[in-house]
């Protein structure tokens, strides 16, 4: 297969997914090497301890909410949701595209994502991680938050299992469960050649030991991969249910701006969009300081841009319906909605919003665009941003300014909102930096099933 | 010094055509309790050392039908027998908004199925083995490939084993202790 792959990328004159001249050897030892004997560079401390401050001040942001309540944020009756559901979309969507490296790719045969799926799937984790402390901290009690889950009580109490918050619950509760599940089925065999490289006792041991004494048996491998299959097909449609669910939330909901059908579909598509984004931001470098440019390619890039490109413009039409059924529902609240997005308070807000998302990602037309890992790097911040401003449009213009003028108001964030956002990216980035020094952050066997010498003829 | 039982005899291969062959030729021999060990999963050599079905599919299956149904019936339980609000009149078996946890909970279970029966059925966690005694073993996860005639299997010899083995051109072989 990878044979048939090298002569059709040279047909089409594509970067190969994976650079000539490797064999098994040298795919394993360039990657448990990074984990196994690459010595701990300052770059690396630097950046681990610049990320683990940040993640202190999340612990100080939130033990000082927890102290005070949430009236420290800058949320009040009508603005009941501000940063906190901001920013937890924004992060679950994030994670969705390591689901669709790992899941939907695998499913349609591209083989690609072999080199990038083990890091995208743990970017997956640590995102739905980050967006779970939102909802838990915006309970306001987050040590009861137990009761959203369907236990018998001495309360006699039951959730509401017709509100999409309940939804949320199993939604998000089964995303993270399921991740982590495919992440770990997905490590064994990698965690066995670990075992089996480590020349250090305790790392042979804990390897060993989360290996679950894997030995490669063909009985093994063939149930190994119908379950690896398998997952993949339930975390395909479970990936898109997630965000589905998520923008449930708000079209459930009767607010003007929220009220839409369109919402699960442009939901799910920006998901990809931030999501893929943040693959970028994360390969270009590792790729660099870790020297591995030979298994995350140019191709890798450019297949991921492209993926940006479609997913941006679905998203773009999402923008053109909302503004289109804004003015032909002839529903007076949907247009004043529109009228607000346009000149109303945060109207510098949404159009950064569509030029970040809609207007500079269009460079990534040209393929000298696609190719250079700067510009690429840039850009995907910017597409980062522009989906966070979405969310910030969609929760807080909505909500600012419903159907009655005497109950308006304004949302002024305060510092600990900042403080909680910016300290799950320290968190994230912290979870980044140790994962890639612990773990194979490529997925080893499954590189080794790229290279020509695997292929074995039928009989 | 008391010498160990024999759990069986290894050969190792260098590449996975090789060990395809030489496992579909064992087969063929007559050998029956044998196994293949490469560093990566080969689709041909489950079929050549004659193992052809998994029940990993069955026992997803259940597993995402039993989440199904208990998310669906917990649902109609709680809402509709043992703890009914009445809104507005509404229906209390509101079977569209149930959809959504029942297809949550049929996933949740279908993949806790899938890993922990795949597990199961391989019979990890194991951390120990006889295979691993043999010190080149360790090449299994890395470039090597290794193919294991049990003793237990009713044509096993240690002489004859070890000769036919030798037929298949390996890289080298060697005695597994038990």
């Amino acid at each position: 297969m990878a044979d048939h792959l090298d002569q059709s990328a040279v047909a089409n004159k594509k970067a190969p997914v994976i650079e000539p001249g490797h064999t098994f050897a040298t795919v394993t030892d360039k990657i448990s090497a990074i984990v196994l004997t690459r010595p701990i560079s300052n770059g690396w401390v630097v950046g681990f301890a610049a990320g683990f401050m940040v993640t202190m001040m999340l612990l100080f942001a939130l033990g000082y909410l927890f102290l005070k309540g949430t009236g420290i944020w800058g949320i009040n009756i009508p603005i009941g949701w501000g940063f906190a559901i901001v920013n937890f979309v924004w992060w679950i969507g994030i994670g969705h595209a390591g689901t669709l490296i790992s899941a939907i790719l695998l499913l349609l045969r591209q083989s690609w994502r072999n080199s990038i799926n083990r890091f995208a799937e743990a970017m997956t984790l640590f995102a739905v991680a980050c967006a779970g402390i939102f909802p838990l901290a915006h309970t306001g009690r987050p040590w009861l938050a137990y009761w959203m889950f369907p236990y018998p009580n001495t309360m006699n109490y039951w959730p509401q299992f017709r509100s999409p918050l309940i939804w949320d619950v199993f939604a998000v509760s089964t995303y993270f469960t399921v991740s982590l599940l495919f992440w770990f089925i997905g490590l064994i065999p990698d965690l066995a050649t670990l075992r089996d490289r480590a020349h250090n006792k305790y790392s042979q041991m804990i390897y060993g030991l989360l290996a679950m004494g894997w030995r490669g048996s063909a009985r093994h491998w063939a149930r190994y991969e119908s379950a690896y299959l398998l997952l993949a097909g339930l975390a395909t449609p479970l990936v898109l249910s997630v965000h589905t669910v998520v923008s449930f939330d708000f079209a459930v909901g009767v607010v003007p701006g929220w009220h839409t059908t369109i919402f699960p579909p442009y939901f799910v598509a920006g998901a990809i969009y931030s999501g893929f984004a943040m693959v970028l931001m994360l390969a270009i470098p590792i790729r660099k300081i870790y020297n591995l440019e030979d298994f995350i390619t140019d191709r890798h890039l450019q297949n991921s841009a492209k993926v940006m490109l479609a997913t941006g413009w679905i998203v773009a039409y999402g923008y053109g319906v909302e503004a289109f059924m804004g003015w032909y529902s002839g529903n007076r609240y949907d247009q004043t909605l529109l009228w607000n997005r346009l000149h109303g308070p945060f109207a510098f807000w949404y159009y950064m919003l569509l030029a970040c998302n809609l207007f500079i990602p269009q460079v990534l037309w040209f393929r000298k665009m696609r190719t250079s890992p700067v510009w690429l790097f840039l850009i995907s911040f910017v597409i980062l941003v522009g989906m966070w401003l979405e969310r910030f449009v969609i929760v807080v213009i909505s909500l600012t300014r419903d159907f009655v003028p005497s109950s308006w108001g304004m949302y002024y964030p305060t510092r600990w909102d900042f403080m909680t956002f910016f300290g799950t990216i320290g968190m994230f980035l912290t979870a980044m930096f140790l994962f890639v020094r612990i773990l194979p952050m490529i997925s080893i066997f499954e590189m080794r099933t790229l290279l020509p010498e695997a292929e074995v003829k039928p009989e | 010094m008391k010498t160990l039982p024999i759990y069986g005899t290894m050969a190792e291969f260098d590449s996975a055509q090789h060990l395809v062959d030489a496992a579909r030729r064992t087969h063929e021999a007559g050998y029956r309790k044998i196994d293949a060990y490469s560093p990566f999963p080969v689709e041909e050599l489950a079929d050549a050392i004659g193992f052809h079905k998994n029940n990993v599919a069955l026992v997803t299956l259940l597993g995402a039908i039993t989440g199904g149904l208990a998310g669906y019936l917990m649902q109609y339980w709680i809402a509709v027998v043992d703890y009914p609000v009445n809104v507005g009149g509404r229906p209390l078996h509101s079977w569209p908004s149930f959809i959504i946890v029942t297809f949550e909970m049929t996933i949740l279970f279908g993949a806790i199925s899938a890993v922990f029966g795949m597990l199961a059925l391989n019979g990890l966690p194991m951390p120990y083995h006889p295979v691993f005694n043999v010190e080149r073993f360790a090449f299994a996860s890395k470039d090597r490939f290794f193919l294991i005639v049990f003793a237990s299997d009713p044509k096993y010899d240690a002489q004859g084993t070890r000769q036919f083995l030798e037929s298949l051109e390996p890289r080298s072989i060697s005695e597994v202790p038990s």
